[in-house]
């Protein structure tokens, strides 16, 4: 072990300094400001680690593996982690309470993600997912006051807790079978596996892709996502679609490739299922929904489904292109998310009643701006042209066309067609005239719907810098 | 680049528009109809500095040089994706039909809108644009994007200024044509795949795909895709119920654009992409299709005359003419082509006119039921006259542009297959019941006594200057179309040609 290993590791370094840095702070005081500072200081520099670590890409011993893709993701989830982070700042600042550990929580939570999206081993999955798990649940009940942020927690910790049951079993299973905990261990061993014992390998990998299909809340594994994105504070349900979900796809596409898993059609079969579920099941559950949080959290389960499918297609087509596909769509997916929630956070009140649609009358006339984030993100969402959304339905469809999939296709074109319903609902409620008017905007609101909005509308305008790039990762 | 400033005029001119609405708020539609006239004048001016040969040039389908102009720039170079324009004599009749009654609509929206008046103008400039860029891309994927985003402020126009119902006619429109256009999405991607698969390179330029090699089950299902969207759009039946819901909550303005412009796109694409890409399948499928367009030939009239809103019966008049399209189409022969380019412009500029004059009844009277009008031929006599020219003109006329194209339509169609004629020819019966009616109905009979007191104003000079324009135009292609069909007529030759030399089988049978 040299030195270069842990400039490798610069990002997990500098995230699990700032956790020590924030506790020693509040040993000595604890003040809101000061924690948010340090935080704020914190995710900068862990993003710059991990652009610096980019010169020093190996694997770091067998947990994990440090290389352009995991960095890119790395840095990714760190920057939409700084866009949660400002988001928090209004909903905790005003309250006049001790929330401090909300930080220390919020970076535990990111570490956790970097490990897992770094993770080449199933111990280092493991405990990135706890981590990042663990941390969310109580972020999740932060504020105090009201059942439904407890309720979303408790349904949050005790379907985790299953799925996390379920993952250990599945790698028990796989151990048993190939000898192996590290992703390329079990790519090597999986094929003399399968022959000596299939049920081992597919039981194993299919508690496995279960266990992972809960954090992912595809469905039929999607029960508790709609409680715990409206129970949740705004900011905390942009975390959990953004960067908790981002970062477990990631680990999914690394165990499924890595471990040579999708060369078996009883695997790609049952993806094929989760995801033709999740595509029907999520839009089709979003249609009457009232409450624009809930609207979201049916759209992410439909998402994912999308995005199972390039995954599915790496059976057939070269990865190369899967992987790019993945890339693509789940840079999309997160920044579109991102506007969306932020664009809610700021207009919508914490409580029921705010974050229903019908509160969002009249928005197009009194923040403009805002609206305009927010009908570019459906947009994007609904996959229309010049958005981001298109762009990722473009490189899906693509993988899909060219691994003959057309049972899924077509799932995917009933699902959006579906789709579009809920999206535009949300758009036509800002249309209309307003009858209350709402808060009004700060230039902070404003800076950030615009950045987040000009990010959807490039990648979805001039995406071939962002598609040479990810040639090069 | 001529094309592309011919749209980014149109989108900058909707910018100015929405913002000149600080400085007064009459500003945006001064601006709106400058931007559009300018854009018109520039096309013009440009058509007549290209070279004489370019003019004289009968274009090459699969050529683009010997188009009358063409672009191309790489846009997403990692899937062979470009910016790639070019026009032919069908695309500059369409383009020139987009910019005049953009004309006619803003002046349609003058008085009609009173709210947002600067985003409404902006709306209606950038919805022409996404029309523009639809008859101009030719790379399928740029050409799908423009498909896709002109419904943007199409949907908004009828979102936000529509009438009683717009928000359930605004989304209706919305989906159907959404969904369709996905199954297009899929149907072009899967024959750029084959194509990749055959040659090794992504391309998405029509120039290059006319030349793909498909297996005909393929190219069958391709087909369908495309021809269902471009089929919900025309509307063809049975895709159409959209369109009345559409057409009826839409602001005038915003029901001209839709009848005028946009439901040409979808028989635009028919004739670009549905049938030159698979000229074998669209053969295989032609006598469905037909079928099809008679059904909406016939169901349209019917619907039309069961109506009891002005704006209704137009919207299904729209769905019996449109029927006449998709017959010429897929007839396929020099006739019934030129007579389906001819019913794309002329019905155009007659909807256009009638949707605009129910606007201004309903401006005035404030219904569009015409059990409670009657009679208003006495208190607006120049409405009445104006209202009478275009009814016949939309019931076909001899002398006035609807006629020659229909006529134009049955007698192509009548090489092809006579019973459909038949069926078809009942259209212009029906066509002229439902369109009596509405006049019978409005203008004609007793005063109604709830408006026999108040004073209905008549056209103003705004009013009929643009009415002008589109008597003037339905004069001039009924007893002169021959300027027309010489600027679509060498295009047409070119496609037949084209497919005719992808079905030798039939080559004599069609030419």
């Amino acid at each position: 072990m040299n030195a270069s290993v842990f400039y490798a590791m610069t990002p997990i370094l500098v995230l699990s300094g700032t956790a020590m840095a924030l506790m020693i702070q509040a040993s000595i005081k604890r003040d809101h400001k000061v924690a948010s500072i340090i935080v704020a200081i914190g995710l900068i520099l862990s993003l710059l680690g991990s652009y610096y670590a980019s010169n020093f890409t190996q694997p770091v011993t067998v947990l994990l593996q440090v290389d352009n893709w995991s960095l890119f993701f790395t840095g990714l989830i760190i920057a939409a982690s700084l866009i949660i982070l400002s988001l928090s700042l209004k909903t905790f600042l005003p309250e006049g309470e001790r929330k401090e550990e909300y930080y220390l929580l919020l970076i535990l939570s990111v570490l956790g993600a970097v490990v897992l999206i770094q993770s080449s081993h199933m111990v280092s999955l493991l405990l990135g997912m706890e981590l990042m798990g663990v941390a969310l649940y109580v972020m999740i009940a932060f504020p105090e006051r009201g059942d439904l942020p407890l309720e979303g927690a408790i349904k949050y910790l005790v379907l985790s807790a299953c799925a996390s049951a379920m993952l250990l079993y599945g790698f028990a299973l796989i151990y048993a079978a190939t000898g192996s905990l590290s992703y390329i261990g079990i790519g090597a061993e999986v094929a003399r596996a399968y022959e000596q014992n299939p049920v081992l390998v597919l039981a194993g990998s299919a508690m496995v892709l279960a266990g992972i299909g809960f954090k992912l809340s595809v469905a039929p594994f999607h029960m508790w996502t709609p409680d715990v994105y409206e129970g949740a504070p705004t900011a905390v349900t942009g975390f959990l679609a953004t960067v908790s979900k981002g970062a477990v796809f990631v680990a999914l596409t690394r165990f499924y490739i890595d471990g040579n898993l999708y060369q078996y059609a009883g695997l790609t079969a049952a993806l094929a299922v989760l995801a033709i579920a999740s595509m029907l099941i999520g839009n089709w559950l979003a249609l009457r929904q009232e409450n624009i949080k809930r609207l979201l959290a049916y759209s992410s389960i439909a998402h994912f489904g999308y995005l199972l499918i390039a995954l599915i297609a790496c059976a057939h087509i070269d990865i190369q292109l899967v992987s790019q596909s993945i890339t693509f769509y789940l840079t999309a997916y997160i920044v579109t998310t991102l506007a969306a929630f932020a664009v809610v956070s700021s207009v919508a009140e914490e409580d029921v009643r705010g974050q229903e649609i019908q509160a969002l009358e009249g928005l197009f006339w009194y923040r403009p701006l805002e609206a305009s984030a927010l009908t570019v993100a459906m947009l994007s969402l609904a996959g229309i042209p010049l958005t981001a959304g298109f762009m990722a339905k473009f490189f899906v469809i693509t993988v899909g066309v060219q691994s003959h999939l057309w049972v899924l296709l077509a799932a995917l074109i009933v699902g959006s067609a579906v789709a579009i319903y809920y999206y535009l609902r949300v758009i036509f409620a800002m249309s209309k005239p307003c009858k209350v008017k709402g808060k009004a905007s700060t230039g902070f609101d404003r800076t950030l719907a615009i950045i987040l909005m000009a990010c959807v509308l490039l990648l979805g305008s001039w995406p071939q810098p962002f598609i040479a790039y990810m040639g090069t990762l | 680049m001529v094309m592309i400033n011919l749209i980014l005029i149109l989108l900058v001119g909707g910018l100015l528009a929405m913002l000149s609405e600080r400085l007064d708020e009459n500003m945006p539609r001064k601006v709106a109809m400058a931007a559009v006239l300018f854009d018109l004048i520039y096309l013009i001016s440009s058509m007549l500095s290209l070279p004489e040969i370019a003019q004289l040039q009968a274009p090459i389908t699969n050529d683009p040089s010997t188009w009358l102009m063409h672009f191309k720039a790489n846009w997403i170079p990692a899937f062979g994706i470009s910016i790639e324009f070019a026009m032919d004599g069908i695309s500059l009749l369409m383009v020139l039909l987009t910019l005049i009654l953009g004309a006619v609509a803003i002046s349609a929206s003058w008085t009609d809108i009173v709210k947002r008046k600067g985003f409404f103008e902006a709306n209606l400039l950038w919805s022409l644009a996404g029309v523009l860029g639809v008859f101009l891309a030719l790379d399928l994927l740029l050409f799908f994007l423009f498909w896709e985003v002109m419904l943007i402020p199409m949907y908004f126009m009828i979102a936000i200024w529509g009438h009683e119902n717009r928000g359930y006619a605004a989304m209706k429109f919305f989906i159907f044509t959404q969904a369709s256009g996905l199954l297009m999405l899929v149907s072009i991607l899967v024959l750029s795949a084959i194509n990749q698969e055959t040659t090794g390179v992504w391309t998405f330029s029509y120039f290059d795909l006319l030349n793909t090699n498909i297996s005909e089950q393929a190219s069958y299902w391709i087909m369908l895709g495309f021809f269902i969207a471009f089929v919900v759009k025309l509307p063809g039946f049975p895709f159409h119920t959209w369109l009345p819901d559409a057409h009826t909550q839409a602001p005038t303005a915003g029901s001209v654009i839709l009848a005028g412009v946009l439901l040409k796109t979808g028989a635009y694409g028919l004739i670009r992409f549905a049938v030159p890409l698979f000229p074998q399948a669209a053969l295989d499928f032609s006598y469905p299709a037909m079928l099809l367009g008679a059904a909406g030939v016939v169901y349209g009239a019917v619907l039309a005359f069961g109506q009891a809103d002005f704006k209704r019966l137009i919207a299904y008049s729209s769905v019996s003419h449109m029927g006449f399209v998709l017959l010429g189409i897929y007839a396929w022969n020099e006739l019934a082509l030129q007579g389906a380019v001819m019913q794309m412009v002329a019905h155009g500029f007659s909807t256009a006119a009638l949707f605009m004059i129910a606007g201004s009844i309903q401006e005035r009277l404030h219904t569009r039921d015409m059990s409670q009008m009657s009679g208003l031929w006495h208190q607006m006599p120049r409405m009445g006259a104006v209202a009478m020219f275009f009814v016949v003109a939309s019931l076909g006329l001899p002398g006035l542009g609807n006629f020659v194209a229909e006529f134009l339509i049955l007698l192509g169609l009548f090489q092809v297959n006579v019973w459909i004629t038949v069926i078809a020819a009942t259209g212009l019966i029906t066509g002229a019941a439902y369109s009596l009616l509405l006049m019978q109905k409005s203008f004609q009979g007793e005063i109604n006594k709830k408006w026999a007191e108040s004073k209905l104003s008549d056209f103003g000079q705004r009013e009929m200057m643009t009415m002008a324009v589109m008597i003037i135009a339905l004069i001039f292609l009924g007893i002169y179309p021959q300027p027309v069909l010489n600027i679509a007529e060498p295009v047409l030759h070119s496609l037949l040609d084209l497919t005719a030399l992808a079905l030798p089988s039939i080559a004599e049978a069609k030419l």
